[in-house]
């Protein structure tokens, strides 16, 4: 579904990416997973095409999108830390992308319904907590009912109910035979979400794996565990 | 586009300074033209104010305004929206609404007192001018991620092309006033949209007499129909440049 070939980027003297290769199907979950500025956020941002690559190939359904990008409409993304128009309410806010994607029809309201959005409409964007800036960006990533679902640290800043609601709604969705892309440091959150799981570090990518071979090869149930041990197995230190 | 546009539109509508800004020129406007007894003298008022009040609104509120929709911007970008759609869309929504501001403010009173002929130079000039400093802002803002940096550079370019660069031409006058220098004159003035709409309103109004020889050339070249038009075209090009150069760069930003 989204491969990327060889993706290089660099910041300056910072080499926030080095030659990146991954490949992700449709019908998976994979999490993200690294230190602090080990270029996960840059990667999701090479592939949505907000950030260039200096070098290298995107591909998505074996199409090269690094030229021509109406790829996005099959997007859905939730950014870390939502930025939005501030003088806006969190109606207009929705009813501008809808005009804008001109996809007023065949919403997926689920969410919207469950956090309670409607009463909050009128609301403008700056008077808003993180995290109910975070509920607004979930419900515009699932909204347009995209084939791929890249969520940039989902949780952070959600209180629990919220959190679980959007959990639960990330299986139903993978299960749908949608691609879904989550980062996040908490790993026990991720137990029972994910099939995949990537780690990086330094802009490479140091394991890509499915988690059931992950906890076989560790000899650990717990995703962390599991995790924890076979970084050090690579890791000479 | 027209999608994106609409939302633009509301925005700077919404946002009211533009608004302001027409009455202002208004009220500039009728008074330049109220308060002098002939019609000439409130003339180079309008002209003075088109001169050096639209470009400065111009350059300085579309700056801050561009730096002010960074997060309007990454919300689209992250949508399927092409990044040359948004950036058309703000350079579309913030020429249009100054243009407007400055024809329903002084386009008006210019066209009630001033005669046909000079009066449609005048207001050409103006919005041409609106529009050149919009996209000299596009360029000074793209050029920079820092907001205070931006907005020195679009000052500083506002101060370059309506004081100091006139300095320098009137400097060159009196220190080569011995030497044929018309022709260069000429050319040099072609280097700034403001004093090449300075000249071009000054030559189709009576005071253009006043000139001297200097002034003849200048009738020579940019009186006549084609000097009008190469004008016209070289003005097209200041907004041309400044505006695809920042389209440029704004395609290869990371956002």
């Amino acid at each position: 579904m989204i491969e990327v070939k060889n993706i290089s980027k660099r910041f300056g003297k910072l080499q926030a990416l080095d030659s990146i290769h991954l490949s992700l199907h449709s019908g998976t979950c994979t999490a993200l997973t690294g230190p602090n500025g080990c270029g996960k956020t840059t990667l999701i941002k090479t592939i949505l095409g907000m950030v260039l690559p200096d070098s290298g190939n995107l591909y998505f359904e074996g199409e090269n999108v690094l030229s021509h990008k109406t790829y996005k409409r099959d997007i859905g993304y939730m950014p870390q830390i939502g930025r939005y128009p501030e003088n806006m309410s969190i109606g207009q806010i929705i009813s501008m992308i809808q005009g804008i994607r001109n996809h007023t029809s065949d919403l997926d309201l689920e969410l919207y319904e469950q956090f309670n959005l409607k009463d909050m409409l009128h609301k403008k964007m700056r008077t808003l907590s993180g995290g109910t800036t975070q509920k607004v960006s979930a419900v515009l990533a699932f909204m347009f009912q995209p084939k791929v679902l890249i969520l940039d640290e989902p949780t952070a800043g959600l209180d629990p109910i919220a959190s679980e609601i959007l959990k639960e709604k990330i299986i139903q969705t993978t299960k749908q035979g949608k691609l879904v892309l989550i980062t996040s440091h908490v790993l026990s959150e991720l137990e029972g979400l994910i099939s995949h799981m990537i780690c990086m570090q330094d802009g490479r990518i140091l394991m890509h794996e499915e988690v059931q071979v992950l906890k076989q090869k560790s000899g650990k149930e717990m995703l962390s565990q599991a995790m924890v041990k076979l970084l050090k197995e690579i890791t000479p230190c | 586009m027209l999608r994106v546009l609409k939302y633009v539109s509301l925005d700077i509508l919404k946002n009211k300074i533009v608004v302001v800004y027409a009455v202002m020129l208004a009220l500039f406007a009728w008074s330049a033209f109220g308060l002098e007894d002939n019609t000439s003298k409130g003339t180079l008022t309008a002209l003075n104010l088109i001169l050096l009040t639209v470009p400065l609104m111009s350059v300085l509120f579309s700056t801050i305004y561009i730096y002010n929709s960074s997060e309007f911007i990454e919300l689209l970008v992250s949508h399927p929206v092409k990044r040359s759609v948004i950036w058309q869309s703000l350079f579309a929504g913030l020429s249009i609404s100054l243009a407007l501001a400055f024809i329903l403010g002084a386009g008006i009173p210019i066209l009630i007192f001033v005669s046909l002929r000079s009066a449609l130079i005048m207001i050409l000039s103006g919005i041409l001018l609106s529009v050149i400093f919009v996209a000299i802002a596009f360029l000074s803002s793209v050029l920079t991620r820092d907001k205070a940096r931006g907005i020195g550079i679009s000052i500083l370019l506002w101060l370059y092309f309506t004081l100091l660069f006139d300095g320098m031409i009137l400097f060159l006058f009196f220190r080569f006033s011995e030497y044929p220098i018309e022709n260069t004159a000429v050319f040099l003035t072609a280097l700034s949209p403001v004093d090449l709409c300075r000249i071009l309103i000054l030559l189709h109004l009576d005071v253009a007499a006043m000139l001297g020889y200097t002034g003849a050339i200048f009738k020579d070249t940019f009186g006549s129909f084609w000097g009008l038009l190469v004008s016209f075209f070289l003005l097209l090009l200041w907004i041309f440049v400044p505006y695809v150069w920042s389209l440029y760069k704004f395609r290869k930003k990371d956002l």
